[in-house]
């Protein structure tokens, strides 16, 4: 009864954390000029503030839309190419179309399968694709692709939600779409002709960047974790000695690091090009930091899991595997994806080494003369794509957090 | 339900059975801190012993190292016939035959009720997972609660999860079951319906060692009573002889602060 009141009290308050919001809605929708009154005009001074702020939001509204209609974006749409792609050939540029096109059908298929944060996902990615395909200066290919790739989202939907049986073949996909999209992307090492990673940029090279590094780390930051809580003196010492270290160094310098050093240690002709060694230098950089929000997670777990575990006869490994890792995740599941956000935006940082991410692309647009002083449209275009996948990311987690978490404390 | 508990009630008398637990001069230190000195102490197979004592006596260490979830410094501990060694295969063989319920449940709380007690059968004992839920279910059946199985340990009571707890222990078909104080943190309302799990559990003919500080189920279930004071053994007795008439002036100093 304690322990059951104790488990009311907890979702009680997470109720009433989730739904605060839609509580005062609704009680504004059932009697609006009463609690209107009540919250914005409640004696003089509340009216007066209520007053001036309004007049405040309405002239910032007012120029931000009229910047917005009035405004000349010809430098985005005449670049708009660039911005995303970076210079990958135009002749090969339906390989990103069908990798694009996949991970749509993905996307619809997790949506219906597994319904929950799935929606999120497919309505931000149907919604972006939508808007580049209405607006009238993308060209009718670009606009018959998204038209596609929305289709696509739609026919996912509906088949996982026919077909429970489409599950693990889905999940088979998702593994495979990373090595399955690069290999679309630079060609399946000589199949197709090869596209090297020079001539990648913009938002896709962010995009290739930020996902292959936040893949790479998760694995590799678990294991930093769990290695610093070893009982072997070697493995436990190098696992702090190597998160410390790359902990004291600025990211820059680990980039720069990146480019000098790992040819100078593997011989100058590796074969490993800039893109790359920047995606190693991101993924053992945000590794120490990840093992340390793990570590945090294997901490809260209290010892009478480890007991419970190991007095049914689990070994260490399926202990750590079974009942010690998925706690440890979920209770860190918010500084996690806060750091996958990081990742993303960090991505902005390989400019410095020369590489046309797609804030960089933005930038050189910006130094062209005949687009002189127009940087504004520019980083304004840059920032609303940025917060959304930002966003996106946030919202997934929160989602996966409340899922997660029902049924238990 | 007979399959799911493979337990032979030896119609054997109690005194005539083997010895499953083997304890010999039992020795165990924290620094500077002596708190089991010299245990001896046999149990046979089907007996229930319960270990009584004031707290800080170390009951509760001695029944953790038994599994070897404590570490001991000398002394002897043979569990069904395997030495308890720093040998890791000698002590997961030890955990295999060994179930043990502890004072705060301890279950999987990202995990439903059903996986609770199925886990570790499969994963340990490697059966099929038909077969181990099945079982699971059955004994969850047995322990009252086989509406509960698709629940998460955070909806359950603290009576349904020790019951649960209980269930966890017996899937992997232990010889021996070890309750670490397992009505210490529930409410008092709740502590009966464990007991009674409990209890029937001994009259199939579990071997158990449990510390507790239920007076009437140790009364009327245990073959033998130990008192444990200071990481000694005080008394050792049979109910009536405990209870009635006991030896030790520690032993009836105990019982009157208790009863």
């Amino acid at each position: 009864m304690y322990v059951n009141n104790i488990q009311q009290e907890g979702e009680f308050n997470s109720q009433l954390e989730v739904t605060a919001g839609t509580h005062l809605k609704r009680n504004n929708n059932s009697n609006l000029s009463e609690s209107l009154k009540k919250n914005l005009f409640d004696g003089w001074k509340n009216t007066l503030l209520t007053v001036l702020t309004g007049i405040f939001s309405l002239i910032v509204i007012y120029q931000v839309i009229t910047f917005v209609v009035t405004n000349n974006w010809d430098v985005i749409y005449d670049n708009l190419r660039l911005l995303m792609i970076g210079q990958y050939p135009i002749e090969e540029i339906w390989r990103l179309w069908i990798a694009l096109d996949l991970v749509s059908l993905l996307i619809g298929l997790t949506w219906g399968l597994w319904k929950g944060a799935g929606k999120a996902v497919a309505a931000t990615f149907g919604s972006v694709f939508f808007v580049f395909a209405v607006i009238p200066w993308t060209t009718l290919n670009t606009s018959l692709n998204l038209t596609a790739s929305i289709a696509l989202i739609a026919v996912g939907y509906f088949a996982g939600d026919r077909l429970d049986g489409l599950k693990i073949p889905t999940l088979i996909l998702w593994a495979l779409y990373i090595p399955l999209a690069l290999g679309l992307i630079t060609g399946f090492g000589g199949l197709l002709e090869p596209v090297l990673s020079r001539e990648w940029g913009g938002w896709l090279l962010t995009v290739i960047i930020a996902s292959i590094s936040i893949i790479g780390c998760f694995p590799l930051g678990v294991l930093l974790a769990l290695g610093r809580r070893s009982e072997l003196p070697v493995i436990r010492y190098f696992c702090i000695g190597y998160i410390e270290l790359v902990r004291g160094i600025p990211l820059i310098m680990v980039l720069f690091i990146g480019q000098l050093l790992i040819p100078l240690f593997l011989g100058g002709e590796t074969g490993i090009d800039n893109v790359s060694r920047a995606i190693i230098a991101y993924t053992f950089f945000a590794a120490a930091y990840l093992a340390e929000n793990v570590r945090g997670g294997l901490q809260s777990i209290p010892a009478g899991q480890y007991e419970a575990a190991q007095a049914l006869g689990l070994n260490k490994f399926k202990l750590t595997f079974f009942i010690i890792l998925p706690q440890a995740l979920k209770a860190v599941i918010p500084a996690l994806v806060g750091q996958f956000i990081t990742i993303l935006k960090d991505t902005s940082l390989v400019a410095i080494i020369g590489l046309a991410d797609f804030l960089g692309t933005a930038r050189r647009i910006s130094n062209n003369p005949e687009y002189l002083g127009r940087y504004m449209e520019l980083y304004i275009f840059v920032a609303a794509f940025y917060f959304i996948f930002c966003y996106l990311m946030a919202h997934v987690s929160r989602h996966l957090e409340r899922s997660l978490s029902k049924g238990n404390q | 339900m007979e399959e799911t508990l493979q337990i032979e009630k030896s119609t054997t008398p109690l005194k005539e059975r083997e010895d499953v637990i083997k304890v010999e001069k039992l020795n165990k230190h924290f620094g500077d801190l002596h708190v089991l000195k010299d245990i001896d102490l046999n149990v046979k197979q089907g007996e229930v012993i319960v270990i009584l004592g004031p707290s800080g006596s170390g009951k509760s260490t001695f029944i953790r190292t038994l599994n070897a979830l404590e570490e001991f410094q000398s002394g002897k501990i043979e569990i069904d016939g395997i030495e308890l060694t720093d040998d890791l295969k000698n002590v997961e063989e030890i955990r295999k035959e060994t179930g043990m319920v502890f004072q705060q449940f301890n279950l999987f709380p990202h995990m439903s009720i059903l996986r609770n007690v199925s886990l570790a059968p499969i994963w340990v004992r490697k059966w099929k997972k038909e077969k181990a839920e099945k079982i699971a279910l059955d004994l969850l059946d047995r322990v009252g609660i086989p509406e509960q199985a698709s629940k998460y340990p955070g909806q359950l009571s603290g009576g349904q999860q020790q019951r649960v707890a209980i269930a966890r222990a017996l899937a992997m078909q232990p010889k021996i079951m070890l309750f670490d104080e397992p009505t210490s943190a529930l409410d008092p309302e709740m502590v009966n319906e464990v007991l009674d799990v409990m209890q029937t559990l001994a009259e199939s003919g579990m071997t158990m060692v449990v510390v507790t500080h239920e007076m009437g189920f140790a009364r009327k279930v245990a073959d033998r009573l130990v008192l444990f004071d200071k990481g000694e053994v005080i008394e050792m007795a049979g109910p009536e002889e405990f209870f009635e008439n006991p030896k030790e002036e520690r032993t009836k100093a105990f019982l009157s602060q208790i009863l």
